[in-house]
């Protein structure tokens, strides 16, 4: 096998490469067919991290999209489909930036500031998905179906709480709840030249997956979550309790969407507001997707998204709407996962092939038997 | 998909391949009892608090508009689920489907746009059977990239094709005109005077009669054609039959000389262009305009998941969910929504005694509870918070799955990938 191994580290790359090629060929299409000069627009979205800031922000953007990979990654390791961090992660901010911003927050240390409203964020996140764990175990709902609802319904609890009346203030035309006083934020990493800093709390994504792949693979309750993915018949021979699992995993996954918000309010701008940004749940579902739920694999996807919305507005700059990127980032999506289904056809044959000739260099009896995999 | 059932009962009312349907199921009369029952307890809460529109046609129709998009992107799910390939990409074909009968609508009238949103639906389709069925990607994947592709995709040319056009905009296009309407003359008229009249259940009864039948969208028409259509052909035909039979064991029908990737793909396409369709529904009469679609893919599939992948229950799924989304967008004063609560609570209830019956004791304890916690909300307060209200569809959808028996049953070979030949 270790001729092949040059090989094979070849066809690991050509899949992603192989996709990057084709997203830019039909994005290239897709600008010649809409007169637009396609040189001219790649150049734009290079162009685009000159600027220290965009490179920056590019790096802050990745840290969130990767805690939303992984929150999504978790349920998909069970086979859980946990299409709700989008409304976990925007009730944890929310919620978590109401208790960050109270007043009596004031008085106390900044550190212990900080660990509250992480807690309070993780527990609202892994509380709504808790829900939906809940009626899965008990009910047999279907998660796809409970997150779906348990989403809009987020967005109508939080449309609720942020009324003057209630949670929030008035801020000009914005309403939010009350900014994060001082001390009760953590800080960030100025840079000169950048109107961006870097949020430190992208270590706590790089935390996340580290946590992630120890646990998944140098923990029991690791093995018994992929256990449970792979065959859940198997996993219950075992002793598996597979609803536990279910609501850990919800649980944990939930929880860690609720950190997905973190980065904005503890890093960025310290309040929930209207314009807090909204659908990273989804984001993370294709980040998740075109990582393979690896950890690695996740931290290059959400560089690769970050980076490439990170451009999008100097796209605009060259007469090109910015939807190019959106297209991009799905081709991206869809061409990355049939490379690497050809590739392993690919390989299928390859590995046919060399048993073949190990084989007939044995001088055994022809394999006859061996039924070919049609590829 | 992931595993939707916690509890499968292998047979128990769930239909197995080739089984006639309607076996084991509610006779006629039965439903019919159920019928009229509702519409008197909804009737008695309407006398007692005055939310007129509880059953008023205006509210009715309101609900049938939403209902109907909900319900066909159902549809699309049910045909592609059905031949084993799980569709989370309907709301990506039903952007499509709006795109393209607002760029071919405004220009040439609404039928045109319906075709060109079924024909673009079905394009998506055709991808996401190129890539699942062809390619064999994981299902999930092409879905979600198909949601990801088709918002950029339409915005992207929307922006190129509309920002001139007159009437059109950035994100919009220039508004399309509705197609016809059906309204019965004389009976719409004689259904509204009773209607007034506020009477026990049969001015309710006018009222739900006026709104289903007068200006009544021919595409509604078309649609519950389609939902009937799809029982017929999927349980009655040999066509149907087969592609059944290759979303629940793809090798066996292969074995059988079934031309398992044919069926699958048109599936596929027939399921895209239902997707188109939904997305048309939204724009003839309005325009395109981004966003529009709202998620209502997501319910749609929601509510084939919650009829147990069947067209009568996902009917109904849709229904429920459109009913209640259309009272609370017709009803202005939320006066209605303030009575669904007692309605929620009385319903909770009855669920309540007859789970205790069934020996369901901690299922009971639940539904009472909740039904406690809603009257005691509709005797505190006279109104409900705006925001609150358009978040009860999906609440009440969320209780009523959980409170309904889970017997839910999915094609067998939902999401797998087939290839072919390979089922040794």
């Amino acid at each position: 096998m270790t001729r092949i191994s040059g090989r094979r580290v070849l066809l690991g790359a050509a899949a992603p490469v192989g996709a990057l090629l084709f997203a830019l060929i039909i994005t290239t299409a897709i600008l010649l067919v809409t007169k637009h000069d396609p040189i001219q627009a790649y150049r734009a979205m290079i162009g685009a991290f000159d600027r220290v800031r965009v490179t920056i922000g590019a790096v802050n953007q990745a840290g969130v999209y990767y805690l939303a990979a992984v929150a999504v990654a978790v349920g998909f390791k069970m086979n859980l489909f946990n299409i709700g961090v989008d409304g976990q992660y925007r009730l944890a901010a929310m919620l978590s930036a109401a208790v960050a911003g109270a007043g009596f927050m004031s008085s106390l240390p900044g550190f212990l500031r900080v660990a509250i409203t992480l807690v309070v964020a993780m527990a609202v996140g892994a509380g709504w998905a808790g829900l939906a764990a809940l009626l899965k175990v008990t009910r047999g709902v279907s998660e796809v179906i409970s997150t779906i609802m348990l989403n809009a319904i987020a967005t109508f609890v939080i449309a609720y709480l942020l009324n003057p009346a209630r949670l929030a203030v008035q801020a000009g035309n914005n309403i939010g709840t009350s900014p994060i006083t001082e001390g009760g934020q953590v800080p960030t990493i100025a840079v000169e030249g950048s109107t961006t800093p870097i949020y430190t709390l992208v270590l706590l994504a790089a935390a996340v997956g580290i946590l992630y792949a120890l646990v998944l693979s140098r923990t029991v309750f690791g093995f018994s979550i992929r256990a449970t993915g792979l065959s859940e018949p198997a996993a219950v021979a075992s002793g598996i309790s597979v609803k536990r699992m279910i609501v850990s995993a919800m649980l944990i996954s939930g929880g860690v969407a609720g950190l997905v918000g973190m980065p904005e309010l503890l890093n960025g701008a310290g309040t929930y507001s209207l314009n807090f940004p909204t659908g990273i749940g989804f984001t993370g579902i294709a980040i998740a997707l075109l990582g393979r739920n690896h950890p690695l694999g996740m931290a290059f996807a959400a560089l690769l998204w970050a980076a490439l919305d990170s451009s999008s507005n100097a796209l605009q700059g060259v007469q090109v709407p910015k939807e190019l990127i959106t297209i991009m980032q799905g081709v991206i999506v869809l061409s990355i996962v049939v490379a690497y289904e050809l590739v392993r056809r690919y390989r299928l044959v390859l590995e046919q092939r060399s048993v073949a000739r190990a084989l007939s260099a044995t001088a055994a009896p022809p394999p006859t038997t061996s039924a070919p995999v049609s590829a | 998909m992931s595993t939707a059932i916690s509890s499968p009962a292998p047979g128990g009312g769930a239909p197995v391949a080739g089984r006639p349907v309607g076996r084991r199921r509610i006779a006629p009369t039965a439903w019919l009892v159920f019928g009229v029952v509702s519409v008197a307890l909804v009737s008695a809460i309407r006398m007692w608090t005055g939310a007129n529109n509880l059953t008023s046609s205006g509210a009715v129709q309101s609900a049938l508009t939403a209902a109907v998009p909900i319900a066909l992107a159902g549809l699309s799910g049910l045909w592609s689920e059905r031949s084993g390939v799980v569709n989370i990409g309907i709301e990506g074909m039903m952007v499509l489907g709006t795109f393209g009968c607002g760029w071919m609508g405004y220009q040439h009238g609404p039928w045109v746009g319906v075709l060109a949103g079924v024909v673009c639906g079905l394009l998506g389709g055709l991808l996401h059977g190129l890539a699942t069925i062809t390619f064999g990607v994981d299902h999930i994947i092409s879905g979600v990239a198909i949601n990801i592709v088709a918002p950029g995709l339409t915005l992207f040319l929307a922006r190129l094709l509309f920002t001139n056009a007159p009437g059109g905009g950035q994100k919009q296009s220039p508004p399309v005109d509705d197609v016809f309407r059906i309204t019965i003359p004389g009976l719409t008229d004689w259904l509204g005077t009773v209607e007034r009249k506020g009477l026990f259940f049969v001015s309710d009864l006018a009222g739900v009669l006026r709104g289903v039948t007068s200006g009544l969208s021919a595409l509604t028409v078309l649609a519950v054609v389609l939902i009937i259509g799809s029982v017929f052909v999927l349980w009655r035909t040999r066509f149907g039959l087969r592609l059944r039979s290759v979303g629940e064991a793809p090798y066996a029908a292969e074995s059988l000389g079934v031309n398992v990737f044919r069926y699958k793909y048109a599936a596929v396409a027939i399921s895209g262009a239902l997707a188109g369709l939904a997305g048309s529904f939204l724009v003839v009469g309005l325009k395109f305009q981004d966003g529009q679609t709202g998620g209502r893919g997501f319910i749609g599939l929601a509510s084939m998941i919650f009829g147990n992948w069947r067209p009568g229950g996902m009917a109904m799924g849709a229904l429920l969910f459109g009913y209640t989304d259309g009272v609370q967008q017709y009803d202005a004063r939320s006066t209605a929504m303030h009575a669904f609560l007692i309605l929620v609570a009385i319903v909770l209830v009855l669920v309540a005694v007859l789970q205790f019956r069934a020996g369901q004791r901690v299922l009971a304890a639940v539904a009472f509870v909740i039904a406690v916690l809603a009257a005691w909300w509709f005797f505190r307060t006279d109104k409900l918070p705006e925001q609150l209200v358009k978040a009860a569809p999906y609440a009440i959808t969320l209780l009523v799955m959980g409170l309904a028996s889970q017997n839910l049953r999915m094609p067998k070979a939902d999401g797998m990938v087939y290839r072919k030949g390979g089922g040794h």
